[in-house]
């Protein structure tokens, strides 16, 4: 049955993890994200499901680590302060190849800072913040609907790739209320047991640069470990190849499938001298402003990013490589910025227009941006 | 065409439940947009509460209100803080067992505001017997005065809104704030 | 080898990891033996047991033994077991800590762990000092004693963490020494069959870095020291504090039954949506 609501942003997004097969959910209270976490308090044990009010974020990023090990969807949703703390044991869900899906509602910071108000800056912790090298997956939502496909996507893809996929989300897309259509034919991607054979290796490339992993009790009798390890699952902390080894098929595992994964949509791109780049929330103003301008005379266009992580730079040069400029509109003081400009500067001017303090920029804001660029 | 609806008063008048009614009976019923957002803040029960929803026949990109159409203020507080920001020829209601509006009479008369009444709180005490269903009350009159939703629409909202059990009272609230404006 | 001679816990052990990083005279050996005895005595289905550990040498046990294993993060391994047990309530969870792991950066945990009373057995090997960093002071080291923080003696005082965990709502609390190895075992077969957070402390000599910088150069000095320091819990109950300064009391701590965390789960689950939680979920495409 379709079903019509008209909820928020941090209900539809645990609605979302619900229909994705997600059973269980560790967190801790932290606002703008508390709803995710209430929400699923009262609708979990309707369905089976586990939800457990954990001691902090970081027993809560253990909590669904083991979650996932158990057999069981797991996801946790924090904000920016409980990202901090969930780095480590989120570098362990890379390196252990643990699907878990991450929320994050962001809120002003750094610190404590705005825990009511709206920001961007946790993009380079989804994307850097454990220490290391690994790849994550990133989602952006932009509206309500978004924010509970989304989650249904980073399930999926959790489960494709066996890694932690984060939904960066933001307070305006959290607290906001808008009508959602759930459909009855959502598309699930179940966790695949691996055949009880022989010669099963738990951490080797067989499928999407990885392979189908058991449940714990499933008989496999497996070692997981945040150790550098063989396909095996044994430590081997000393041996150069072994880690080398390991930690590129970690990477590439998401590079080589960057194609299916990054998501981006555009529009009004295809003739604009001026292209404005953004994610989340802004994007919200970002069209306000394409269709004011456009209403203008004005040739300006859109990109949206889906996917922050991994960074869809190749998109981004097929769409807005033929600007003359292009804006980067995000609720910090420039984090995707960079990448946008690593991406685009052989062919366009990058210009930043990083907002913070709690407010989303308004449509007539991005405007005035664009009138000064097109005055330079 | 899109409608900027800002609703403000203290916490715990059901500001906010108002605004997903409005919201609701917009995009469930009315086959329009609708986006409500709301003030969080580190507000206690009986402090300032804000609500806003946007309604729209396309889709509602910006979603925060810049300066509300139509006003609806349930304290004097609210009244005073936010009437600077009404358009020039916006609605303004206000309740006025709450409010005062000769507070803001030059700003009215220099925007020129259309100022309705709702006596939205003593309807609900008087009529309904009920204080608290003053929100609903209020949204009768919304919907008569500035025809944003359908009366139908609201009715649907407002059953799928409140607790179950509380129907019919909310029902009869919403038809008596509906009959205070002629 | 002939068969008698062979260790008869060895079909338990992943044998293609032997050797095993321990020191000569460290107390893990004993320990897994008395683990496996344990196990045993209290009929448990090996193949149902799934352990957890966080880090330290202690951490290092579930990897030798040839079961699920989730070698975790610093500190972490009850909040990763926390996840693991309520994700599959069927499972038997074992976490394998020391004394820095458990009571230092995971303290948290582990007083939560045990508010919850949630079903996992715990076995904390309290060697006093950090190992697998070099012999650095933990938050169990007694005051006075020598570690590589502690040039001039450790100035802190140290947690009893067998009382901590029963005050903290543990339903089965114990402490002993490796000199008492056959209550070990029974304390061990009793958490393992508790029904609840069961936390069995072992205090364990490390000749390698507490020894050596604690002037007890073997482990038969060691073990004769901590013999000698041990007091029965029943006898501490009746001396006085100061005369239990730098003892080591052995004994139960803890050993009642109340509401268990995840059975609580499972019955709200039963109680919202006619089941249990589902176990293996992640496997359906329907649910």
């Amino acid at each position: 049955m379709v079903e019509e609501l008209f909820i928020q942003g941090n209900e539809a997004c645990a609605k979302g993890a619900i229909a994705a097969g997600c059973r269980f959910f560790a967190g801790y209270p932290i606002t703008p994200s508390t709803e995710v976490a209430e929400t699923l308090a009262r609708e979990l044990p309707k369905v089976g499901g586990s939800f457990v009010q954990m001691e902090d974020e970081i027993a809560s990023a253990g909590a669904i680590i083991g979650g996932s090990w158990g057999g069981t969807k797991s996801m946790t949703a924090t904000s920016g302060p409980g990202i901090s703390l969930m780095q480590e044991n989120i570098g362990y869900a890379f390196m252990s190849e643990t699907p878990i899906v991450i929320v994050d509602v962001q809120r002003g910071s750094p610190s404590t800072a705005q825990p009511t108000m709206a920001a961007q800056g946790d993009m380079m912790q989804a994307r850097w913040g454990s220490h290391g090298d690994y790849e994550p997956i990133a989602l952006s939502p932009s509206s309500v609907q978004e924010f509970f496909d989304f989650t249904v996507k980073a399930f999926n893809l959790a489960e494709q790739y066996r890694c932690p996929v984060f939904v960066m989300a933001d307070e305006v897309i959290g607290h906001m209320r808008e009508k959602i259509v759930i459909e009855d034919d959502i598309e699930i991607v179940p966790r695949k047991r691996p055949e009880k054979t022989d010669d099963y290796l738990p951490f080797e490339n067989i499928e999407n640069g990885t392979t189908p992993m058991p449940a714990f009790g499933d008989g496999f009798n497996i070692h997981v470990t945040g150790l550098t390890h063989d396909e095996r699952g044994y430590p081997d902390t000393n041996d150069p190849e072994t880690h080398d080894k390991l930690i590129q098929r970690i990477c590439d595992k998401v590079l080589n499938n960057k194609d299916k994964i990054c998501s981006v949509r555009s529009e009004n791109c295809e003739d604009a001298d001026i292209i404005i780049v953004s994610y989340g929330a802004p994007v919200r103003s970002a069209i306000e402003a394409v269709n004011k301008a456009r209403a203008n005379n004005q040739k300006v266009g859109y990109v949206k990013i889906d996917t922050p992580w991994p960074f869809p730079d190749e998109q981004l040069r097929e769409i807005a490589g033929n600007a003359s400029d292009v804006l980067v509109v995000e609720m910090n003081l420039g984090q995707m910025y960079y990448e946008v400009d690593r991406a685009l500067k052989k062919d366009a001017n990058v210009h930043l227009m990083g907002v913070i303090g709690g407010l989303l920029p308004t449509p007539d804001e991005i405007l005035e941006k664009i009138e000064k660029i097109g005055g330079n | 065409m899109r409608t900027e609806i800002r609703i403000c008063g203290f916490g715990g008048q059901g500001i906010i439940l108002a605004g997903i009614i409005l919201g609701k009976s917009a995009c469930l019923f009315d086959g329009k947009e609708a986006v409500q957002t709301q003030s969080y803040g580190p507000e206690a029960r009986g402090g300032a509460s804000k609500c806003e929803v946007v309604i729209s026949d396309t889709a509602v990109d910006y979603p925060k209100v810049q300066s509300p159409d139509i006003l609806i203020a349930m304290s004097n507080e609210a009244l005073i803080k936010y009437i600077v920001d009404l358009k020039d020829d916006g609605t303004l209601i206000v309740d006025p067992g709450t409010t005062d509006v000769e507070d803001v009479r030059d700003y009215i008369e220099e925007h020129n505001i259309k100022v309705f009444e709702a006596p939205a709180t003593k309807t609900a005490s008087d009529e309904i017997g009920l204080k608290i269903v003053a929100n609903i009350v209020m949204v009768g009159a919304i919907t008569k005065i500035t025809k944003v939703i359908s009366k139908e629409a609201a009715i649907k909202a407002i059953e799928a809104s409140v607790p179950k059990g509380t129907e019919e009272k909310n029902i009869a609230a919403f038809e008596a704030g509906y009959a205070l404006i002629e | 080898m002939s068969q008698e001679k062979q260790n008869r816990f060895l079909p338990y052990l992943r044998e293609d990891r032997l050797p095993h990083i321990f020191c000569p005279g460290c107390g893990n050996g004993a320990i897994i033996n008395a683990f496996l005895a344990a196990m045993e005595k209290a009929e448990m289905d090996f193949d149902n047991i799934a352990m957890v550990s966080g880090i330290g040498c202690s951490s290092r046990i579930p990897g030798y033994l040839k079961c699920d294993s989730l070698h975790t993060t610093h500190g972490r391994a009850l909040s990763f077991a926390t996840g693991l047990k309520t994700a599959n309530k069927d499972l038997d969870v074992v976490v394998f800590t020391g004394d820095g792991d458990a009571a230092s950066i995971g303290g948290n945990h582990l007083i939560h762990a045990a508010r919850r009373n949630i079903n996992l057995t715990v076995i904390c090997i309290n060697n006093n000092i950090y190992g697998m960093t070099g012999g650095q002071i933990s938050p169990t080291s007694p005051k006075g004693s020598f570690g590589t923080t502690a040039p001039y003696g450790n100035q802190d005082t140290p947690f009893k963490l067998a009382e901590l965990v029963a005050a903290a709502g543990a339903t089965y609390s114990a402490r002993w020494t490796t000199v008492q190895i056959e209550n070990l075992v029974t304390s061990i077969k009793d958490g393992l069959k508790n029904p609840g957070f069961s936390f069995i402390e072992v205090a364990t000599q490390c000749p390698t870095y507490y020894g050596r910088k604690n002037k007890l150069k073997t482990p038969t000095a060691m073990a004769a020291v901590m013999k000698a320091n041990t007091v029965f819990k029943s006898a501490a109950d009746r001396m006085r504090p100061r005369d239990l300064e730098g003892k080591i009391v052995v004994g139960e701590f803890a050993d009642y039954t109340k509401d268990e965390f995840t059975e609580s789960i499972d019955k709200l689950s039963v109680e919202k949506s006619g089941n249990r939680t589902i176990i293996n979920s992640a496997y359906e495409r329907e649910l």
